[in-house]
């Protein structure tokens, strides 16, 4: 079966630094697949990379098969790549239902009737709710975006996301900023999602990334380091030394 | 042929020095700050009018009301800076320009009540106002005077900017402002001495326009349009970009009034528009 | 708006109930054709204020809705009022197709230039839009055997409206006309405004960079509300035409640009009643310190606009509906 997402020998230089090196690896269909690495290893570049944010030097991403590498950011959203920021990125004036019903709109195809009313698209509507239900954060969604509490925020972040009806969904940090009692139960509520989604997600928690990925990219100075189950990476002394090492003495 | 030519290039050459005495200050605040301060001329137009006040009422002569002139735009301009502008420096463009050109209109109305709508006569004195002829060519002195002292404006800001503490600090926060204040910079005093600095240029340059391009109270408007051009066209920041796009500008216009005056107005909006379709953070600018 | 909790009503209910009318708009209508009954001495000014009401509303549409700022916006104003000028003074004085001619002309200019403003963002599309305006401007300048030049076109004559309704010296009819029209205009905004259209818009506005994350399409959605706002400013040029029967080259100034901004952020930007209420104020004082010098009129509108900015950020509809908000919770 062809992979979800795939990479092949992606090059990023900003200057003389290197943020991508020749990285290559490839997304089952399905897989929760958990990318960590130190501050500045260059993880939110490669999925900026992945999502057309950032223009390569070299390489090629195909999804689905379909080769995406030059495609601008919105036609691959539409094609099912879509990530979510590791620094809120949300509509502030809006409130949560407006934002997700937007989004769900854009899918739809219905964001360009000018002539009705936005209440005739209770489909849309009652969709956008459905989805800030299942995050847990429709008992909310009345409120300005701006006004809801960090937590929710980052909900929000992912509910925006999961409404463009994702086939592959990049995560960067979910968790950034939510206290750790709560980050694992961010977490049951991402894990509980349609396992026909492939997810890829960075986050620095080691306790969280052990329980939901069943596999782990590790990237260090622009590269991809090592590849394995969590069995093999707790294992494997190199990321003890670059990763688990500097963790524990901190 | 060659004769218009020549005279074309050096009017529109110290028209250029002009335009970029004008601007400078205000390429540098909307690079280091983001600020839009299209309040910007009305400090080059409180400079012009505190040399006619000084050279009419109490008789100075010329040369003694520049650094006057430039003086009183950097003290006022401070003053606005620290009390209404920097509260601002963290708003969306839109409303860093309503709010400056709210001063601009006030400042409108001031000079119009204070010095009447008229153009402002000055005299200046006859050594600087004559021409000298080289080869066959006519050369106003006072252009070459201008284009002088823009040079040695450049010259110093440019030493000052490379070779100074001062100039290290004030690279460092238009660079890139989270580091500098990192590295213990204090920004905001920087910022306020540049700010006046700027608009003590502008107050230079609102002097020294006088007798090229006269003076009334809709100064502050009538050439905001041009600092405006020639900072997008600059790029904001770069003091070497902002020199060239007014040499630019300045050739442009000159040539344009002397060879297609009906529609050099409408050409210099076209190149613009063109030029910034073509490079939007302007022709040198880095962001 | 602020009471309703998710328990008592449906994700639906609550975004219908936040389009319908409120009771403040309906007696905002009814006020707007008492000048007819208690002022008829100012049917003329009470008609201006209309045109330029309608086109700050246009403008309000590309810049409190879709957040883009035009310094330009008169260029598309001055086309639909020479457009429509122009048909008159070649014999078709009709006056709704007149509004037709008008808008068209403007419209398909905007569209043109919707595919430079979708592109760009921040100062270069603020200059932008003003040198695009400056460039109709000096066009219109330099073809004076179409326009008439710095002497404005002369020879415009407007036919009664269906056959009917002549223009009269007091402007009564004009008020009406452009009362009608004006509403009519509104009622489309403000359908927009509250259409799925008009929410990928304020999501344009507040975040562009999200909105292609998640898979908008924000340059399509631009050029639309651009094209559509450059129509409705010029079937507002068109009324001004018709209403006064001469077109000038202040039509398409950077005066007016600024004007009709200033007016627009004093009103309230974004709040879809802003531009009618900002056009009223500012022409009414405008029109009320007539006898003192234009020049000096500047430092008060310059104040007020400073004023604007620093206290009242959402404008003075902005401000009365807080006002509104915190009375309305200290009732309850
Ligand atoms: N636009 C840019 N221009 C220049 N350098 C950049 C740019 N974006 C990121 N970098 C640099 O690239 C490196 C990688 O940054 P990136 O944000 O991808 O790291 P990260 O792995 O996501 O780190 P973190 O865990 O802190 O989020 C950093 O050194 C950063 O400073
Ligand atoms: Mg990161």
């Amino acid at each position: 079966m062809t992979a979800a997402l795939s990479a092949k020998g992606i090059n990023k230089r900003f200057g003389s630094l290197v943020v991508a090196g020749d990285i290559s690896f490839e997304l089952p269909v399905g897989e929760r697949c958990a990318l960590i690495g130190p501050n500045g290893a260059g993880k939110t570049t490669l999925i900026n990379l992945l999502t057309g944010m950032i223009e390569p030097d070299g390489g090629e991403i195909r999804l689905g098969g379909e080769d995406v590498t030059r495609m601008p950011p919105q036609q691959r959203v539409r094609r099912g790549l879509v990530r979510t920021f590791q620094i809120n990125s949300l509509f502030p004036r809006l409130n949560p239902l407006e934002a997700v019903t937007l989004a769900v709109c854009e899918r739809r195809g219905e964001s360009r009737d000018f002539l009705s009313r936005l209440a005739t698209k209770r489909e849309a509507i009652e969709e956008a709710h459905d989805i800030l239900k299942s995050l847990r954060i429709a008992h909310v969604c009345y409120r300005e975006t701006r006004e809801l509490a960090y937590g929710q925020q980052r909900l929000l972040e992912i509910a925006l996301a999961l409404a463009t009806k994702p086939k592959v969904l990049l995560l960067d940090e979910p968790a950034a900023g939510v206290p750790k009692e709560d980050s694992g139960e961010l977490f049951t509520v991402i894990d509980g999602l349609s396992r026909e989604l492939t997810i890829f997600f960075i986050e620095h928690d080691m306790d969280v990334v052990f329980r939901f990925a069943s596999r782990i990219l590790v990237l260090v100075g622009g590269r991809l380091l090592l590849e394995g189950t969590p069995a093999e990476i707790a294992a494997d002394e190199r990321v003890r030394e670059v990763y688990l090492g500097k963790a524990g003495h901190g | 042929m060659i004769g218009p030519v020549i005279g074309v290039l050096y009017d529109g050459f110290a028209y250029g020095m002009l335009l970029f005495l004008l601007s400078v200050g205000m390429s540098v605040t909307l690079g280091m700050m983001n600020f839009v301060n299209l309040a910007h001329c009305a400090f080059g137009m409180l400079g012009g009018f505190v040399t006619v006040t000084l050279i009419n009422k109490f008789g100075w002569p010329f040369l003694a009301t520049l650094p006057v002139a430039f003086l009183a735009a950097a003290a006022v301009s401070v003053v606005l800076e620290r009390i209404l502008f920097r509260r601002f420096y963290r708003s969306g463009d839109l409303d860093q320009c309503l709010l400056t050109i709210g001063v601009v209109f006030m400042s409108i109305a001031i000079a119009a009540y204070t010095f009447g709508t008229e153009q402002q006569p000055v005299r200046l004195p006859s050594w600087i106002r004559g021409s000298v002829l080289i080869g066959g060519q006519n050369f106003g002195v006072y252009r070459a005077f201008l284009i002088v002292v823009a040079l040695a404006v450049t010259a110093v800001l440019v030493g000052a900017l490379e070779y100074t503490r001062f100039g290290a600090r004030v690279r460092a926060a238009v660079d890139n402002q989270r580091m500098a204040r990192g590295l213990g910079i204090n920004v905001d005093w920087i910022f306020a001495l540049t700010f006046a600095l700027g608009s003590g240029l502008a107050g230079l340059g609102g002097s020294l326009a006088i007798e090229v391009v006269g003076l009334d109270h809709s100064f502050a408007l009538t050439y905001l349009i041009y600092v405006l051009i020639v900072v997008s066209l600059g790029g904001m920041g770069s003091i070497g970009g902002t020199f060239a796009a007014a040499v630019l500008l300045g050739v442009s216009d000159i040539a344009g009034k002397y060879y297609v005056p009906q529609v050099s107005a409408f050409l210099i909006y076209v190149l613009m528009v063109g030029l910034l379709m073509w490079r939007p953070i302007g022709l040198f600018g880095k962001r | 708006m602020s009471l309703a909790t998710p328990a008592d009503i449906g994700p639906t209910e609550f975004l219908a109930a936040r389009a319908r009318w409120r009771p403040v708009e309906i007696v905002f209508w009814l006020a707007a054709i008492t000048p007819y009954f208690i002022a008829a001495d100012y049917l003329q000014l009470a008609g201006q204020i209309l045109i330029t009401g309608l086109f700050a509303l246009s403008l309000d549409l590309i810049l409190g809705y879709a957040g883009i700022v035009s310094l330009g916006h008169a260029a598309f104003f001055g086309l639909g009022a020479y457009a429509t000028g122009i048909a008159s003074k070649h014999g078709w004085g009709e006056p709704l197709t007149g509004l037709l001619i008008g808008g068209l002309v403007a419209g398909v200019v905007g569209f043109g230039a919707s595919f430079i403003v979708a592109r760009f963002r921040g100062l270069a599309l603020i200059m932008i839009t003003l040198g695009l305006d400056q460039i109709v401007a000096e066009a219109a300048n330099s073809m004076g055997w179409l326009t008439g030049g710095a002497d404005g076109l002369q020879g415009v004559k407007t036919w009664p409206i269906l056959g009917l309704f002549r223009f009269d010296l007091y402007g009564v009819t004009a008020y009406w006309y452009a009362l009608i029209v004006t509403f009519l205009f509104f009622l489309l905004v403000r359908r927009m405004v509250n259409s799925p259209f008009g929410l990928s818009l304020q999501g344009i506005r507040e975040n562009s960079t999200r909105m292609l994350a998640i898979g908008a399409r924000n340059h399509a959605h631009v050029r639309t509300v651009f094209t559509i706002a450059a129509f409705i400013a010029g079937v507002a040029g068109a009324l001004l035409t018709e209403t006064t029967e001469t077109v000038s080259l202040e039509t398409l100034s950077f005066q007016r640009s600024a004007d009709v901004l200033v007016m627009l952020i004093l009103g309230g930007v974004g709040q879809l009643y802003g531009g009618l209420v900002g056009a009223l104020i500012y022409m009414v004082a405008r029109d009320q310190f007539s006898d003192i010098n234009p020049q000096y009129w500047y430092f008060w509108i310059g104040l007020l606009l400073v004023a604007v900015v620093v206290f009242l950020p959402n404008g003075i509809v902005g401000g009365v509906k807080k006002l509104g908000g915190l009375l309305g919770r200290r009732g309850t």
